[in-house]
């Protein structure tokens, strides 16, 4: 045990409505620990989640702040809906900093017990700021209301060692171990900016601690250069009122009546129980929707050989443990046990792997060429442990497979690592290289940014090239689904507020299939409600699966089959019965449209945020490469003939990728146009002062930031 | 010719809605389809009879996660 440097007593608050009405500071430079007011003004302009972290970090920033500059905060908080256990899906914190990929504040959501413990240990929210001497972890004590700061130089780096022993630590007894929950990286934080945060939550039958991430934008990285190792709290005595709701029969009947369309229906719709969200491997390929190879193409015969059925049949083991926080029925977190580890340093031992959800099997599997599950299993264990966000990385990696194949970087400047798509032995040695800090991994986890940059200036590659098949925006990678055909879903990544991740909007079936949304201000409305929509999750902490991974038997007799009206009515109905308040669907949408607009503002103080920040690159939109264009020739010469009306007979292959690309470029600037008019924004993206006023958002500090951008 | 999801397709004699979902290789599970606005349940995909000119709407129920 480390050297205890700072202890801490308070009295835990009580939560009232869903607020416990404070919120922990710690300063890492000084050991401060206060406590703040979380203000009616915060209820009423930010709810809570994410609008709590952003309201907090706009004041410990500056413009100049950079992701390891003292001031830059990481802020979590879980929102008043937080940690109710009769509905599924209602333990997600929500995670704020100002990311080493982008500079602008990232937000990122995560499961596992630690966000509900915090607040039932008396915090609605929690900030970190400033940077340790010494490597460190936090201890918070809910029950007796301590909180203590202990060196910690000898603890293991690594997630899946680390949590373990300090969940043993600090529980008393085998039975206590639910109690404990643990936030920390990983060896792969330290040398890269993809570093992630990983969030446990101890199953007691399988015995082992499992983990949710909040993955993307390296907050891993700044928790690693502010000297922390691991963040802990416990708290006993989890049971179904501690949110003191004001209406707990409405909660209860409302839950039952989700619990029921779960075992009734599950099955016969996603399969979430059995698989989880790689349920949609195989669906995503035969759409074109599963990015192979950097995004080239949109499937591969060869992803049967990682189809949901190979993972269920032969790696997942079924029935046990598997929601993220108590009474998620969907319990779609799947694991795969006893997994024998084949590289690296645990090479020889078996372990515990969560997952695969589908970002890992798209984007470690297909995306990186990989059709080998026992592979992609190893990918996704090393990823967890050594802290990487697996999407950022393998997105990254692909993109590095590409400029290898188009001969833009060669092997030796890759320290003679030969990544060709569908190595996975040279892709697990990049994570190891990563996690040791040695040869190319020593870059390779600085983002798809940093390294056009790189690979430009010192090995001599093509900008023009490297600036159209690296798949950022705004400096984050992209999340793993081909999007070519759907302009809705162009927009959706690129315009998205922290960059493109697609929990803003998944619009691609609405868009590309069933052909809902035709016109531009029909993918402008669309690229408004659902943005302000799923923003709301993270705001009260929970999590989007249980919304429209399954819906109701009578679904589809409604007007708007995609926005699932009777989850969202019963949302309206728990956010009420808990605070006591009296919103309605359209409040709802007000509440996140408050926070979303305040985060573009953030962006744009930050210097991103404006349109030119929302271009994506043409891979996003068309086919870069000859071999693209002649993979989809009959559809693309159709689009030709039919849209522009121009003849693909006269015209030879780079005329044919030259006028296809002219158009798309085009239809991108005009959602951009029809976008910005709906969200109230200028041509230049910026929000209106009208816009914030009508939503009662016109605030001094943001309209300081916008008014020399009108 | 029929319409799909608001665009031309080519009808032939005899097509049922399987049928039709078959050719535009509709695999996901988790749809909707209607003809000329009215509801057709999956049971009856097979022996259901797309007339030429019936306007026929898939809807994919998925907004991914
Ligand atoms: S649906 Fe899955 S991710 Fe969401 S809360 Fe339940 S187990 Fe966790």
């Amino acid at each position: 045990m480390g050297t205890i440097i700072k202890d801490y007593s308070y009295t835990p608050a009580k939560i009232k409505r869903g607020y416990s009405g404070k919120s922990l500071y710690i300063n890492l430079s000084d050991l401060r620990i206060e406590q703040k007011e979380i203000t009616e003004f915060m209820k009423e302009k930010f709810t809570g989640g994410k609008g709590f972290d952003l309201w907090y970090l706009w004041h410990a920033v500056t413009p100049e702040t950079r992701w390891d500059s003292p001031e830059n905060e990481i802020v979590m908080s879980v929102g008043p809906l937080g940690g109710i256990t009769q509905y599924a899906g209602t333990g997600k914190t929500l995670l704020c900093s100002i990311s080493p990929l982008t500079d602008i504040p990232i937000d990122s959501n995560v499961g596992g017990y630690f966000g509900p413990l915090l607040k039932f240990s008396g915090w609605d929210a929690f900030e970190l700021q400033g940077k340790s001497e010494k490597e460190i972890l936090i201890f918070i004590d809910g029950n007796n209301g301590r909180i203590q700061i202990e060196e910690a130089e000898e603890y293991p780096e690594d997630t899946h060692l680390l949590a373990e022993e300090l969940t043993k630590k600090y529980a008393e007894n085998e039975d206590d171990m639910v109690n404990v929950s643990v936030v920390c990286s990983g060896s792969g934080a330290k040398h890269s900016y993809m570093g992630m945060l990983n969030f446990s939550f101890y199953d007691p039958r399988r015995k082992v601690c499992r983990f949710k991430q909040a993955a993307r934008g390296g907050l891993g990285t700044i928790l690693h250069d502010k000297k922390v190792k691991a963040l802990v709290v416990k708290y006993r005595g989890v049971k179904p009122n501690l949110n003191d709701a004001a209406d707990i029969s409405t909660i209860n009947k409302v839950g039952v009546k989700y619990h029921k369309e779960v075992h009734d229906l599950d099955h016969k719709q996603n399969k979430m129980r059995q698989i989880g969200t790689a349920n949609t491997i195989m669906i995503m390929s035969q759409y074109d929707l599963l990015p192979t190879r950097n995004f080239q193409t949109g499937g591969d015969p060869e992803a049967v050989k990682i189809s949901p059925e190979v993972f269920i049949n032969e790696w997942l083991t079924q029935g046990l443990h598997d929601g993220c926080w108590y009474g998620c029925t969907m319990s779609c977190a799947k694991c795969a046990d006893h997994f024998l580890i084949t590289t690296g340093p645990y090479a020889g031992q078996r372990v515990t792997v969560d997952g695969p959800e589908y970002e890992c099997a798209a984007g470690l599997g297909a995306n990186l060429g990989v059709f080998d599950p026992q592979a992609i299993l190893e990918e996704n264990f090393y990823c967890d442990t050594y802290g990487i966000d697996l999407i950022s990385f393998a997105t990254c990696t692909a993109f590095i497979m590409e400029c290898y194949q188009r001969g833009q970087i060669t092997r030796e400047q890759m320290g003679g690592l030969d990544l060709r798509f569908g190595n996975s032995q040279a892709v697990l040695e990049l994570m190891h290289q990563i996690s040791r800090g040695e040869g190319f991994g020593r870059i390779a986890g600085l983002g798809i940014r940093k390294l056009k940059k790189i690979f430009v200036e010192e090995f001599g590659a093509d900008p023009k090239l490297l600036q159209d098949i690296g798949m950022e925006v705004k400096g984050l990678e992209y999340s793993e689904y081909a999007h070519k055909e759907s302009l809705a879903q162009q927009g959706g990544f690129a315009m998205a507020t922290k960059g493109p991740q697609h929990d803003e909007a998944w619009l691609i079936f609405m868009d590309m299939v069933n052909k809902q949304i035709p016109t531009f201000e029909d993918k402008a409305n669309a690229l408004y409600y659902f943005p302000m929509f799923r923003t709301w999750f993270g705001l009260v902490g929970l999590c989007k699966l249980p919304w429209n991974d399954l819906v109701p038997a009578d679904n589809y007799k409604t007007d708007s089959p995609a926005k699932v009206p009777e989850h969202v009515q019963n949302y309206v109905d728990i956010f009420n019965a808990v605070t006591g308040k009296h919103i309605d669907k359209e409040e709802l949408i007000l509440q996140s449209e408050r926070v979303y607009q305040f985060q573009r503002v953030f962006s744009v103080r930050m210097g991103k945020g404006e349109r030119k920040d929302d271009y994506p690159p043409y891979r996003s939109l068309g086919p870069v490469s000859r071999e693209e264009y002649l993979s989809r020739q009959e559809l693309y010469d159709k689009q030709l003939r039919e849209l522009q009306k121009l003849d693909p007979e006269t015209m030879d292959l780079d005329e044919k990728i030259a006028a296809t690309r002219r158009y798309r470029e085009d239809q991108y600037e005009q959602l951009m146009d029809a976008v910005y008019r709906r969200r109230g924004w200028t041509e230049n993206g910026i929000p209106t002062p009208e816009r914030l006023k009508a939503i009662g958002m016109d605030l001094p500090e943001l309209l300081e930031v916008i008014e020399p951008k009108l | 010719m029929i319409k799909v999801n608001t665009e031309d397709y080519p009808w032939h004699p005899g097509m049922t809605v399987r049928n039709l979902l078959d050719e535009k290789q509709f695999t996901f599970r988790h749809i909707i389809v209607r003809v000329n606005g009215e509801f057709v349940s999956e049971e009856d995909y097979d022996k259901w009879l797309i007339q030429d000119g019936d306007d026929v709407l898939v809807l994919h129920l998925m907004a991914g996660g």
